[in-house]
């Protein structure tokens, strides 16, 4: 466990519980990425807008944090195949499951929903599984 | 216009908490999914920070009539029942999770590292989104 870092840790998740609040408060809208991501780009939404100025936020902050105090390059370095799979996967999963971590994990459970609580539930397991398998008995994607 | 610049700084907030929470780097999120190996609970306490802030906030939000930039609060049904679909879903989403430690939040942070992996996630999450609203036929 040396690389645990748990203030870091509950300090960006406070800021993440705080835009989920102020979205709601100002918009009324959750703040599931999923969703905002696919609504983003639904042409027929007029209210579409919105989504786009959230992703663009989330974009920005984050480069410029890393661009002002990233001190560790992070390695994203997997094979091409893998991220091909596991991204069509993360996209379909998450609309056939209406959410992802933030929908579900963070606006879902704080709203106490079965629903949410059941699926994060689900995929915490299954990723569980998956890096079992893959790691542990299969030796691969160390 | 209100609605967009609130919009455009809750997504500055949730992309800061990101970063300086590490959900951004794949490593850390698998290295929380690695229960048997070298595990680090940092996710737990990203959750709880989230869920503590959020679940507080929301209470004294969720009393008023209507948001400040809109006519009402779109929240989903909490009467609807725990089905196939979203079992499934979780499913898929949590084997995709597993492989490569990116989330839909995550890897949008991680785009700004202007590095290639990023990308070819991002354009593979769009077309598995893509791929669901082609074959979907219940909605």
């Amino acid at each position: 466990m040396e690389n645990f870092t748990p203030y870091s840790a509950f300090f960006g998740g406070s800021l993440i519980g705080l835009s989920a609040a102020l979205l709601l408060y100002f918009n009324g809208r959750i703040a599931g990425i999923s969703g905002i991501i696919s609504g983003a780009f639904n042409v027929k939404d007029n209210d579409r807008y919105w989504r786009l100025f959230f992703l663009g936020g989330l974009i920005l902050s984050a480069a410029l944090f890393n661009h002002f105090f990233q001190t560790v390059s992070v390695n994203y370095s997997r094979s091409t195949i893998l991220l091909i799979i596991s991204g069509v996967l993360v996209g379909y999963g998450t609309r056939l499951g209406n959410g992802c971590t933030s929908g579900h994990a963070v606006c879902g459970l704080a709203r106490f929903s079965k629903r949410s609580a059941a699926a994060t539930v689900t995929f915490m397991v299954a990723a569980m599984l998956t890096v079992y398998v893959t790691r542990h008995l299969l030796g691969i994607l160390q | 216009m209100t609605k967009n610049l609130a919009s455009l700084f809750c997504g500055a907030l949730f992309g800061l908490g990101l970063t300086i929470s590490q959900m951004s780097n794949p490593d850390k999120v698998l290295a929380f999914l690695d229960v048997t190996g070298n595990w680090d609970p940092s996710l737990m306490f990203v959750m709880a920070g989230a869920l503590i802030t959020l679940a507080t906030a929301q209470h004294f939000i969720l009393k008023r009539q209507q948001p400040i930039c809109d006519t009402k609060f779109y929240l989903p049904k909490t009467n609807l029942p725990i089905d196939k679909r979203l079992i499934l879903g979780a499913i898929i989403f949590g084997i995709g999770w597993g492989l490569v430690g990116f989330c839909p939040g995550a890897v949008l942070a991680a785009l700004s590292d202007s590095k290639f992996e990023p990308f070819l996630f991002t354009l593979a999450l769009g077309a598995g989104m893509m791929l669901f609203s082609c074959f979907d036929n219940k909605k």
